[in-house]
Order: structure tokens, then C-alpha cells, then sequence
């Protein structure tokens, strides 16, 4: 059947790993922090989503933007309360991933205190049905997963590349003392790469909505991880990299699903993260920075 | 400085808290109901176990205010025995670790005479090869694998076992649907998929239904289109889904999508999906038959004034547990009063040769302490659940 | 100085033989029931477990986040070598508790070789991918049960064992710790370039202390495995390891009282706490969190109780920084 098939579902798939991604990339790219709690960001959009759309009764539109504007506070508040205090007084990276691990629980069961945790389903958004060529289908889904991908990232690369913002960003990533140095208020980069992430994360989390409409408060957990590994597959701290190792990871997913087993599919993406790690260790897009005495 | 003496002033009161916890009884935490009077000679105590928070919360939680509901009845009308019930049911969080902890706690710290639980099968069989060193009477409102009641000639269940399930589906496609082919989806990391998938596929051989495709996936898969694909393309007659709703309500929607014609066939574990899926998605679920414990149509009065009073107290539908719960509970009773003792022997003599009506039909145990009861086939069609008749193979 | 310290020694021993009569008593004469008797045996298994971590994350300063994946490596091994070995239980029991430490170390050695190439964020996430493998391979494999779990495992664990088992592996720990070679350890987490450039191996010595945690995440994994009779895959899954990860958080990473008395803490309060169990994972990841903001090192630090120190102090003999945490249960001097 469609082994292209199989590939445009997982590029679906990938799409919402690359929006992720992005987030893990720029994040670390600018605090050297594996964001732990990125993934469980989607969680929280997605309820944001489920909870004005249906308890609230919200247009369509008015849902997607307020989860959008709540991830990305949400975002913004967890770096300020969790990791202002210790990114700046340059405590050891241990710490700051304790810490990060510390708020993904947090938020997980905070969901499920307040939600339960059993699974909400999401009414459809934008379904338009599927096209069938031959043997070939495509679900509007992954059509509108993919385009919204593609925008989001030339949006992205436009903000980082062009604005004033991006290039304080893209100072503070190179090295954040020589940005202050230079006048740059490193704080509002890093709170603005912390938001700017979240707020892809919200339009991750719509789309995940509208693919797979049931939502939990553990869904964060393995999708960031994927995403995680998607961005380290992608070179981590390059956006084109994480667009492409999420669209990778989401097509080896698909076919080990199609080809080997479901139950594999965790093992063959840590898997990827195991061999890139060792192997190529700044992906497949990124540079080599080596450790200075 | 400071910092250490908060350090210390909180470890200290973290400790002082746990000795001081330790001589604490264990009555505080735990869910009790009916009437607890201070000397246990006014009261029978029966425990329960249920995950009540944790992944699989809501049936625990179901399970358990259906057992309370008929605590209060047999209370209303007088009681066991001429004593309240004193129902203690604790929490075992979804965990086999918890569920042994917790019943340890029930048979030492609190003597119960009795168990009703667990609800899961894991933690159940835990649980059953505790008890069956103590002797205790127990019975499993829901627990489904096999081995649970194998292990011991005290342990009971209500529910249909997962074979049996199995079995009857695969004969209900082939001589009453009248199917050549099936195709199935199962989820391989648990249990009770896992035993009706392979009571199914057994059963259907044995029948002459042969499998045309077999896929599996895992716990927390959301994404089922690669397999669904291949199932479509084999066009089968019949698709036999033995997952629980939440996974239900994704299959179901996908298998839409891709557009699989074949009628979707399930177990008990469909239970509640209707709540699990949007409204504007029903239709995806049109024209599946699955097999239940009972039927919510049924014009049954005692499962009428059940249904109501369960929606009156805990503001949403009983479902399947709740029912279960209830039947379990009162089958107990029953036999502690037949028993007039409450001598964990004697229970459990008459617990094996109970002829109990209830709200899931009548039920008698067979030599393996599992339940002679007959299945529920339901059909679901616009987005709600017709009972279509009583189904035995 | 030598002599005080033996004295010592010696003083704390005949404290740990006399708090296990007393509890051996207790529960003999059914004084403390099976409930709590069960209470104090996962409270042992958790201190074997905490004080492991420890010595890869405290110590060794990697954050290992796949230790419960070790655990169950070593729990399916005992239990599968006692269901099937057909020796009698007081050899075979003792047998299966040393296989599933060594099966558990050879799991640390294929794990740690690749890991320990990595820098400390990545090396976490590689042994969160390791965890998660290894529960998805078990639960795909038959002869272990799969899904369905390992049943019938008979339950040999009992007080005597599970004490004597957590004070060998608090001795182990603590004396490797003291020696040169736990030295070369501490020094390797305080400044990996300077301890190579100093001479030492590090990666010999990385791999030493990453192996030596799985043994015994291995062995508290078999004592595990016989004391519940049943072991399920998803049991030992990531929440697992997080919770252990929190017990040595919060004692202290770096301190082996710490996560002694952690470790007791962690397990018995859940218990008297069940009105709160939906709680609990929020409280402990808002504690993961306000430790690490404001006292990373944990409640004790890299400190040890000592009782040197405290005769020291007592006789006001010069001033030793450390804390006095009150004395629970069997600890090492220093």
C-alpha cells in the first residue's frame, strides 16, 4: 500500500515533532537546558484548547489564539519561577536539569489533579476528509500538519533572522556575556526564546488536537521526548535542523509502525538518539563547539 | 545559616512526623461506609481495594460507588447478620505494590472478615496470591485474567473472564453475522487485550473464520493509521477491537478515516466509550456490536432504581464497574448471611454454591469460581447503546 | 585519631545488630504486623536503592535517570532463577540476590560504555532511553512474562535478609566511597578536565561507580521480586526511577545519611498520608524544584553523620561543619 502513504502519514506525524523541536532547539541553543518540561507544554495547550472550546464554548479561532497566548505565558512563568534564579548565578547543569524534570512532574499531575486522567476527547476542527488516489491517502490532517509546519518555521526564521529580538537571541546564544557586555538584555532574549517556544508548542498541541483527538495529562511525556530526540537528530540549537529531524523521526515512527511493530517504535527512536549521540553528536545539521579548560 | 537551620528544622519535622504517624491507627485513611461504631462486634467489616487515583482511576472509582451503593442498601434493611457492614476500602493507586501493602493493612491492622477487590487484573493477582495463604473469601467485582481465580479456592470474580469473552465474539461473527474474514487489533502490553485477542483468534480457527490480518500496537499509541491500512486493505468482514474505550474512541475515529467498512466487534471493555467520544464523531462507531455484562436497557427494576440512585449521588452514569461493584458486594453479603458466621471456611462454602440474582442476571460459579452468567450483545447505532439480545455460544 | 575512629566503628555496628534484634523481635512476636513488617522491608529496598543512585549521581555527579531500569534487570533475573533453578530456597535465594546484581552490573557496563562518553545532559537522557528500552523489551518478551508480568515468584524476602542486604550495601558504598578510589570519584565530579589532566582514569573510574550502582539496583530488585511475588514492566518505568531520584535529591546528593534517612522518609509517609496520595507526585516535584532553587545540595549536603564529629563538638573540640540530622536507624561514622 502505500509506502508513500505510510511517509505523508509520518510526515504528519513529524510535523507536530518539529514545532516541538523547534522550541527544545531554541531553548537550548540559548541556556545550554534540555527543557524537560517542554513537551509537558503541549499538555497544557491542549487542555487549554479542550477547555475553551468545549467547557468554555469558544469559537474555533478564539480557542487555537488563547492557548497559544497561555502556553506562551506559561512558558515565560516557568523560566522566571523555576530557572531565572539559576541560569543566572551559573549553577551546575545538574541542577538545572533536576529542576526541569522537577516542573514536567509538576505539571503532568497538576493536569491529572485537576482533569483526572482519563482521556478527554477533542470535537473536530479541521477535518476535511481524506483524498484517496489509487492506493495513495491523504488525510487533511497531515496536509494541514505539514503546511502549518512549513509557515511556522519560515515565520521562525524570519524572527530570529530580521528582527532585533532574534538578534539579541542569536547574541545571547553565541555568548551571553559578551551580550551584556554589548548592552543586550539577555533576560528578555532568554524569556522571549522561552515564550517564543511555547507558543509553537500551542500550535503543536491544535494540531495534535485535531489529528488524534483525545487528550491526557501524560500525553507531554513521550511526544517531547521524540521531539527531544528530533532536535538532537536535527542538530540541536539549529532550526532548519529541528524542522528536519522532526520530520524524520515522524516518518521512522510510521514506518516502524508499518513495517516492523508498534512496540518498537520507542525503542527504535531512542535508538536513533543512542547511534547520533555517538556518532555524529551535532546531528546532522549542526556545528561542533568543543570544551574550552 | 539560615539556611541550614531550615534545613534541619525540616528534616526533623519530616521525621517527627513519621514516628509520630507510625502510632497513629490506620482508621484516618481509609474510605469507610455504613455505620462504624467503635467496637468491631457491631460491625462486619468488609475490605475493598481500588485504584481510586492513578492512570486507571475511573474504574476504580466506578467499581467502588457501586459496592457503596449496595453497602447501603443491605445497611437500610438491617444489615448482615444483624450487624451494619463497615465497609473499608483503600486506595491501591493502580499499583501491585500498593494493592499488597494495602491489603496486608486490611487483614492486620483493620481484620476484615471479607474482600471485595481489586479491580485491575495485575494488582488482583497480587492481591490472590496473598490471600490464599490467609484463607480470606475474596471476590473480584472486575478483575478479568484468567489465572486470578485459579489460584486459590477462595478467590471469586463476577465478571466474565477474558477467554470467555473472546470466545463468545468469535462464535457471535461467524454464526450470527454470518463473517468468512476478520481482522484484529490488539494492544500487546496488556493483559486483557493480549487474552481475548488469543481466545478470539483460537476460537475463530476452530469455527473456520479466518484471520486476515493481525496488528498490534502499545500503551499510549495514539496513532494507529499504519495498521489500520494494512487492515484495510484486506478487506475483512468482521474487525474484532478487544481495547478499552479511550483507545476505542481513536481506532474507531481512524479506522474511519482510512475507511474500513468492516463491522467493529468489542468486549466489555467498550464500556463508556460513548462518553469518550465527540459528538461529532459517533458515527464512526455505527453498526458495532460488543458484548457487556449487562444491558442499561434492560426493563430490570432493581437495575433501574441502581442506575438513578448511582446518577443521583455521583453526578455522571454508572457504567459496567459500578454494576459489577454492586453485584459483587451483595453476592458476599449474601453468603456471609447463608454462612451465619462469619468463619472465613464458611463463606466461602457457600460463596461456591451461591445462586444469586442480580443486577447483572443470575449468577452461579462454576468449579473455577468464575460466574455462569450470560453476555449482553449490544449494538451501537446514532450514537447510543441498543441492547440487541442475550448471547451464550 | 586511628583508634577513635575503630571505636566508633565498632559502636555503630553493635547499634545496627541491636536495632535488628529489636525489630526481629518485634515482628516475631507479631507486634508489628505484616503490614508494617512490609512497610520496613520496601523502606530497606528503597535505602539500597537510594544509596546506589547516589554513588552514580551524588558522587559521581552523572544524572542517572534509569535506575529502576536496573532494578527490574535484576529483579527478572533472581526471579526467574529461583522459579526455575530447582534449588533448594536457601541456596538458591542467596545465588539469585548475587545474579541479579551481576546481570544488572552487565547491564551498566553495555549501558555505561556508550553513556559515559557523553556530557551530562545528554548522558541523562541516554539513560532515560535505556530504561525505557529495557521496559519495552521485556514486556515484548515471552519468557518473562511479557505484559501479563512475572507471577509466581515465591516470597523469600523476609526482614532478616533485607536489613543485612541494606547495611552490606551502606558498608560497600561507604567504604568505597572512603577510599582512594571513591576519592577519584568525587574528584572526577568536582572538575573532570582537572582530575584526567591529574592522572586519573576517568572513564575507568566512571564506569567503576556506574557499575557498582547497578549492582545493587540489581540486588534490590531481586529482594523486590520475592517480596511482592508478581512483577509487571510498567512498574519499574521512568515515575519509578524519578522517585528514587528524589530521595537522593533531597537527602542530599553526596551524602549517604542522607539518603538513609531520605529514603525512610519517602516510604513511610506516603503511607500515613493516603487522604493525600493525589498529591503526592505534586509535592514531590514542587520539592524537586524548591530544593534545587534553594539548597541544590539537599537537606544534608555532602555530609555524613558523624559521630566522631559529634563527640568532637560535644567536647568542644574545634568547629566541624556539618549537620545534625537526628540519628535514625543504622548509619556510618566518620
Amino acid at each position: 500500500m502505500g509506502f508513500l502513504s505510510q511517509v505523508i502519514n509520518g510526515l504528519g506525524l513529524g510535523s507536530i515533532y518539529a514545532l516541538v523541536a523547534l522550541g527544545y532547539s531554541m531553548v537550548y541553543g540559548i541556556v545550554q537546558l534540555i527543557n524537560f518540561a517542554h513537551g509537558d507544554i503541549i499538555m497544557v495547550g491542549a487542555y487549554a484548547t479542550y477547555v475553551l472550546l468545549v467547557m468554555v464554548g469558544a469559537p474555533l479561532w478564539a480557542a487555537v489564539v488563547g492557548s497559544i497566548l497561555f502556553c506562551t505565558l506559561a512558558g515565560i512563568f516557568i523560566e522566571r519561577v523555576a530557572y531565572h534564579r539559576l541560569i543566572n548565578m551559573n549553577a551546575p547543569r545538574i541542577s538545572l536539569l533536576i529542576t526541569a524534570i522537577g516542573v514536567s512532574i509538576f505539571l503532568q499531575n497538576l493536569s491529572q489533579l485537576i482533569f483526572k486522567s482519563d482521556g478527554r476527547s477533542v470535537p473536530n476542527m479541521f477535518n476535511f476528509g481524506t483524498v484517496q488516489a489509487g492506493s495513495l491517502q491523504i488525510t487533511s490532517a497531515a496536509v494541514i500538519n505539514i503546511v502549518t509546519s512549513v509557515v511556522m518555521m519560515a515565520g521562525l526564521q524570519i524572527l530570529v533572522g530580521k528582527t532585533k529580538m532574534g538578534k539579541a537571541m542569536r547574541a545571547t546564544s553565541e555568548d551571553a556575556e559578551a551580550a551584556k557586555l554589548m548592552g543586550i538584555n539577555t533576560n528578555s532574549a532568554i524569556a522571549f526564546t522561552f515564550g517564543v517556544g511555547s507558543a509553537l508548542a500551542a500550535v503543536g498541541a491544535v494540531l495534535y488536537c485535531n489529528t488524534y483527538p483525545m487528550i491526557t495529562p501524560y500525553m507531554g511525556g513521550l511526544l517531547g521526548l521524540k521531539a527531544f530526540v528530533a532536535a538532537v537528530l536535527g542538530g540541536i540549537g539549529n532550526i532548519p535542523g529541528a524542522m528536519l529531524g522532526g520530520y524524520v523521526m515522524g516518518v521512522a515512527e510510521s514506518l516502524t509502525k508499518g513495517y516492523i511493530s508498534s512496540s518498537f517504535t520507542d525503542a527504535v527512536v531512542f535508538g536513533i538518539l543512542i547511534v547520533v549521540l555517538l556518532v555524529k553528536p551535532d546531528g546532522l545539521l549542526g556545528k561542533n563547539v568543543s570544551e574550552k579548560v | 545559616m539560615k539556611m541550614r537551620i531550615l534545613s534541619i528544622a525540616l528534616a526533623a519535622a519530616m521525621l517527627t512526623s513519621g514516628l509520630t504517624g507510625c502510632s497513629k491507627g490506620a482508621d484516618k485513611n481509609s474510605e469507610a461506609s455504613g455505620a462504624a461504631s467503635g467496637a468491631s462486634g457491631d460491625v462486619i467489616k468488609i475490605g475493598g481495594l481500588a485504584p481510586l487515583t492513578g492512570a486507571v482511576s475511573v474504574y476504580g472509582n466506578a467499581t467502588n460507588n457501586g459496592i457503596k451503593i449496595a453497602v447501603d442498601e443491605i445497611n437500610d434493611a438491617g444489615g448482615v447478620l444483624g450487624k451494619k457492614i463497615q465497609y473499608i476500602c483503600y486506595d491501591e493507586k493502580g499499583d501491585a505494590t500498593e494493592a499488597v501493602n494495602a491489603y496486608n493493612k486490611l487483614v492486620q491492622n483493620d481484620e476484615v472478615v471479607a474482600l471485595v477487590g481489586d479491580v485491575t487484573s495485575t494488582p488482583t493477582l497480587a492481591v490472590a496470591q496473598q490471600a490464599i495463604q490467609d484463607g480470606l473469601p475474596m471476590i473480584t467485582a472486575t478483575g478479568t485474567a484468567e489465572a486470578i481465580t485459579q489460584t486459590g479456592d477462595n478467590i471469586f470474580r463476577a465478571c466474565f473472564t477474558d477467554p470467555f469473552q473472546g470466545e463468545l465474539m468469535a462464535n457471535y461473527a461467524s454464526k450470527k453475522l454470518n463473517a468468512k474474514t476478520a481482522a484484529i487489533i490488539y494492544n500487546m502490553a496488556d493483559d486483557y487485550s493480549l487474552g481475548l485477542m488469543e481466545t478470539f483468534e483460537k476460537t475463530a480457527k476452530e469455527l473456520g473464520l479466518k484471520i486476515v490480518a493481525k496488528e498490534s500496537y502499545t500503551t499510549n499509541d495514539v496513532d494507529f493509521k499504519s495498521q489500520l491500512t494494512k487492515i484495510a486493505a484486506q478487506k475483512p468482514d468482521v474487525f474484532f477491537v478487544p481495547v478499552y474505550a479511550q483507545d476505542l474512541a481513536l481506532i474507531a475515529v481512524q479506522a474511519q478515516q482510512i475507511g474500513i467498512k468492516a463491522k467493529m466487534l468489542g468486549a466489555d471493555g467498550w464500556d463508556g466509550v460513548l462518553e469518550k467520544i465527540d459528538k461529532s464523531n459517533v458515527s464512526a462507531l455505527d453498526g458495532s456490536f460488543f458484548s457487556s455484562q449487562y444491558s442499561a436497557e434492560s426493563d430490570d427494576p432493581a437495575l433501574k432504581k441502581f442506575l438513578s440512585t448511582y446518577k443521583e449521588r455521583n453526578k455522571t452514569e454508572a457504567n459496567m464497574f459500578s454494576v459489577l461493584g454492586y453485584d459483587a458486594m451483595k453476592m458476599m453479603a449474601q453468603a456471609i448471611t447463608e454462612a451465619g458466621s462469619t468463619d472465613s471456611q464458611a463463606i466461602v462454602e457457600k460463596l461456591a454454591a451461591i445462586d444469586y440474582n442480580g443486577l447483572t442476571g443470575n449468577i452461579k460459579f462454576d468449579k473455577d469460581r468464575n460466574p455462569i452468567k450470560q453476555a449482553a450483545i449490544t449494538t451501537i447505532q446514532g450514537g447510543k447503546n441498543k441492547f440487541v439480545e442475550f448471547y451464550k455460544k | 585519631m586511628k583508634k577513635k575512629r575503630t571505636v566508633f566503628y565498632l559502636l555503630i555496628l553493635a547499634l545496627v545488630l541491636l536495632l535488628y534484634l529489636v525489630f526481629a523481635q518485634l515482628i516475631d512476636a507479631k507486634v508489628i504486623n505484616r503490614y508494617y513488617s512490609g512497610i520496613i522491608t520496601m523502606v530497606c529496598i528503597n535505602i539500597i536503592l537510594a544509596v546506589s543512585l547516589n554513588l552514580a549521581t551524588g558522587f559521581l555527579g552523572q544524572l542517572v535517570l534509569g535506575h529502576a531500569g536496573f532494578m527490574s534487570v535484576g529483579a527478572y533475573a533472581a526471579a526467574l532463577f529461583t522459579i526455575h533453578s530447582g534449588l533448594p530456597k536457601m541456596v538458591s535465594f542467596p545465588l539469585a540476590l548475587v545474579l541479579g546484581g551481576l546481570v544488572a552490573a552487565v547491564f551498566g557496563v553495555l549501558i555505561g560504555v556508550p553513556a559515559l562518553r557523553l556530557k551530562g545532559d545528554y548522558l541523562a537522557i541516554i539513560t532515560l532511553g535505556f530504561g525505557e528500552i529495557i521496559r519495552v523489551v521485556i514486556t515484548n518478551m515471552d519468557f518473562t512474562g511479557g505484559a501479563r508480568g512475572l507471577r509466581g515468584i515465591k516470597h523469600l524476602t523476609d526482614f532478616t535478609w533485607v536489613y543485612f542486604v541494606a547495611v552490606l550495601t551502606v558498608a560497600a558504598v561507604f567504604a568505597f566511597i572512603r577510599s582512594r578510589h571513591g576519592r577519584a570519584v568525587i574528584s572526577i565530579r568536582e572538575d573532570e578536565i582537572a582530575a584526567e589532566a591529574s592522572g586519573i582514569n576517568t572513564t575507568y573510574y566512571k564506569l567503576l561507580a556506574f557499575i557498582i550502582s547497578a549492582f545493587f539496583a540489581g540486588v534490590a530488585g531481586a529482594l523486590y521480586a520475592h517480596h511482592i511475588g508478581v512483577l509487571i514492566p510498567s512498574k519499574f518505568d521512568f515515575n519509578y526511577s524519578t522517585e528514587i531520584l528524589v530521595m537522593v535529591v533531597l537527602g542530599g546528593m553526596g551524602s549517604i545519611t542522607g539518603s538513609i534517612i531520605a529514603a525512610v522518609v519517602l516510604t513511610i509517609l506516603p503511607e500515613f498520608l493516603r487522604n493525600f496520595s493525589d498529591y503526592r507526585m505534586v509535592v514531590y516535584s514542587v520539592i524537586l524544584i524548591c530544593v534545587m532553587l534553594f539548597k541544590p545540595s539537599g537537606l544534608l549536603g555532602q555530609h555524613e553523620f558523624s559521630l566522631v564529629g559529634i563527640w568532637d563538638a560535644v567536647r568542644g573540640k574545634g568547629k566541624r561543619n556539618r549537620a545534625d540530622g537526628p540519628a535514625v536507624g543504622g548509619q556510618k561514622g566518620a
